[in-house]
């Protein structure tokens, strides 16, 4: 299953095989220098470990369980746990990474921190990391997005966060990245960007699976406490840009007995022309600082995604995936909209768990996996599902 | 010699670099505008790919890349609309735009048509050192395309000399660390950093960029420097001009102190 020879972790300049770089405009080259020069030597030291890990503990709740869901095993004919990020404070696994970043933010000397969000739980998250050290911080997010997750803003406005609304291009999570981009080319002195996800130029894509990783480095030992074995037999997680599956995957990589498996938004279907599965419809391409896949017309202008899923609906895919998926060490699957909400319900009714839209498009997989009855599969549970009730009120008609 | 280091080397008056969006306002009116730039009285024009996604450009750039799209714009158009360019046209022409649709149109080819229709250089402001180096430089020189690169006021003197040295035409000096259009007038900081740069003796001569709209910023900004770049206040002025030629040709005019 996985070549000889062939690495998944990031080169000494920035690429996973033939993706990744750091495709920058000068005035941010000074600020992703610095970063790329020191991010590992910071993320090293003892005192940046033991404030990192004390906060994951006491301020996020870590670690998260890896709950046996009898119930969809069952159905499933087959062994499934969930590793229950959704418990995290913020309710998803965004918090690991802003919790790293901001202490890497305070390393570099900058006080001021500018985000973008899609479906809102990154933007959360970094809301809550800025209250939590008293730094500034201004939130970039899509009109629309802001629209269809409102609870999410109302949450990063308590937390003293200023919201943007990115009004250009298809109003979504793609452009309020390009906004958090030019915020930071206009304030490079003073202010971090934390970048959401595992996309971005190098070293942001290797920094934030390093920060997720604490994910698959509890699955290990919680694995082996419950099976007796480290490792399950696949790990699925739901991929937009891919922070939650790169976390999930990252201790797993080199691991030929696991199967890595992906699950992108299809939206209304691959071939509908409303879809945001990237490894399906992208070619090679250059957006928002690194190569990977991208969906785009034959000119090279980025093709406007969609999924009902905001934190899925991105035309891009990080560069650490676009390699996983190219090279077949990870299997990508499509899951329509329809797919994940029903997903979404059964999910909720056999396990009493409800999970974001983002996540249900990973557990929807189970349905086409054909996974064994002994075989271990761990989902990685993204997220919890409160900021999409209006979406499940109004697709699941659960109104009265 | 390349077009553009004729000119530096023959001219010591300010020069003037004007950024014209291709496509915009209307689709076909890109050979108007160059046409009209050149009657003014410009010294090199800068002519806009546009592309979906400009980081480096603010609102003004980024509405009319999205306008001349929507009009169907595309690489491909671009050259059909100037590959008679030279029979008109003898100052130096640069296409700015984004790495992602020269990758696309492939590179060798894209510089190969650069060639053919008399494009003297590049500005792809996403196209970092390292990577021009390493994939590239080589294509560029060998179809003769000069790689404008960029500096801002955070740029090291260690980059600085680097891209100094592997630079030929001119240097594009960011006026101040934002996006294009953000900011505009020239301030006492600003002039204090384009005599730092001029202290350090480059090889290459410099224009200024960013935040430059008028006669008074563009005199300014020539005093630490060879010249200047207008690109958000002229793309402000296409789109909203009743008269194109007049309007464009007395704007440059204006610019250069001509009657």
């Amino acid at each position: 299953m996985i070549d000889a020879g062939i690495s998944f972790h990031v080169s000494e300049k920035g690429y996973y095989g033939d993706f990744g770089g750091a495709f920058i405009p000068e005035m941010l080259y000074p600020n992703v220098e610095e970063l790329r020069l020191h991010y590992l030597e910071y993320m090293m030291e003892p005192s940046f470990q033991k404030e990192f890990h004390f906060l994951l503990k006491d301020f996020v709740g870590r670690p998260t369980p890896l709950f046996k869901a009898e119930r969809l095993s069952a159905k499933y004919n087959t062994q499934i746990y969930l590793k229950r990020e959704d418990l995290c404070h913020t309710g998803a696994h965004k918090v690991n990474n802003t919790i790293g970043q901001i202490l890497m933010a305070k390393r570099l000397g900058k006080h001021k921190i500018v985000a973008e969000t899609g479906a809102g739980q990154h933007g959360v998250a970094t809301a809550t990391v800025c209250a939590l050290m008293g730094m500034e911080c201004i939130i970039y997010m899509g009109a629309i997005d802001i629209e269809r997750q409102a609870p999410n803003v109302a949450r990063m406005k308590m937390l003293g966060a200023s919201v943007v609304a990115a009004q250009s291009g298809s109003k979504t999570l793609k452009d309020a990245t390009n906004e958090a981009m030019r915020h930071w080319i206009n304030h490079p002195v003073d202010t971090h960007y934390i970048i959401g996800s595992v996309v971005g130029p190098h070293p942001y894509p290797d920094m934030v699976a390093k920060f997720q990783s604490v994910i698959s480095e509890e699955i290990k030992w919680q694995l082996q406490e419950k099976e007796g074995r480290d490792y399950p037999d696949y790990i699925l997680a739901c991929v937009g840009g891919g922070s939650n599956a790169a976390g999930a995957f990252y201790h797993y990589l080199d691991e030929p007995r696991t199967a890595l498996i992906a699950a992108e938004a299809a939206g209304q279907g691959v071939s509908s022309g409303h879809s945001a599965a990237t490894t399906f419809l992208g070619k090679p391409g250059v957006l928002h600082g690194s190569k990977s896949l991208l969906m785009q017309t034959e000119d090279g202008q980025v093709i406007e995604p969609y999924s009902i899923s905001a934190g899925l609906d991105y035309p891009g895919i990080g560069p650490l995936h676009a390699h996983l998926a190219t090279s077949g060490r990870a299997k990508f699957f499509d899951i329509t909209d329809d797919e994940a909400l029903e997903a979404a319900l059964e999910c909720s009714m056999l396990e009493g768990i409800i999970p974001a839209l983002e996540t249900a498009h990973a557990l929807a997989v189970f349905g086409k996996l054909g996974a064994k009855p002994d075989e271990i599969s761990v989902v990685n549970l993204s997220g919890r599902g409160d900021k999409d009730l209006a979406t499940y009120q109004e697709k699941l008609k659960l109104n009265p | 010699m390349n077009r553009i280091s004729t000119l530096f080397n023959s001219t010591q008056e300010p020069i003037l670099n004007v950024y014209a969006t291709a496509g915009y306002p209307n689709f076909g009116d890109t050979m108007l505008v160059l046409n009209a730039l050149q009657e003014g009285g410009v010294d090199i024009i800068e002519i806009g790919m546009p592309y979906s996604d400009p980081i480096a450009d603010g609102e003004t750039i980024q509405q009319s890349n999205q306008v001349s799209l929507d009009q169907g714009m595309s690489v491909t158009h671009l050259f059909d609309q100037l590959k008679n360019m030279r029979q008109s046209i003898s100052v130096p022409v640069l296409l700015m735009g984004y790495v992602n649709p020269v990758l696309q149109f492939g590179v060798e080819r894209f510089c190969q048509k650069c060639q053919e229709v008399g494009v003297d250089g590049l500005i792809l402001p996403d196209l970092p050192l390292a990577e021009y180096q390493q994939s590239y430089q080589t294509i560029f020189e060998q179809y003769g395309l000069l790689n404008i690169f960029l500096i801002t006021p955070q740029t090291s003197d260690e980059r600085i000399k680097q891209i100094d040295s592997i630079s030929e035409g001119f240097i594009y000096m960011v006026s101040s660390a934002s996006t294009t259009g953000a900011k505009t007038g020239i301030s006492s900081d600003q002039e204090a950093y384009f005599k730092r740069i001029d202290a350090m003796k480059l090889k290459n001569p410099r224009l200024v960029g960013f935040g430059i709209s008028d006669r008074e910023s563009f005199m300014k900004a020539s005093k630490g420097a060879s010249g200047a770049i207008i690109g958000s206040a002229f793309v402000k002025l296409l789109g909203s001009a009743k008269n194109l030629r007049e309007e464009i040709v007395g704007f440059v005019k204006s610019i250069k102190g001509l009657k």
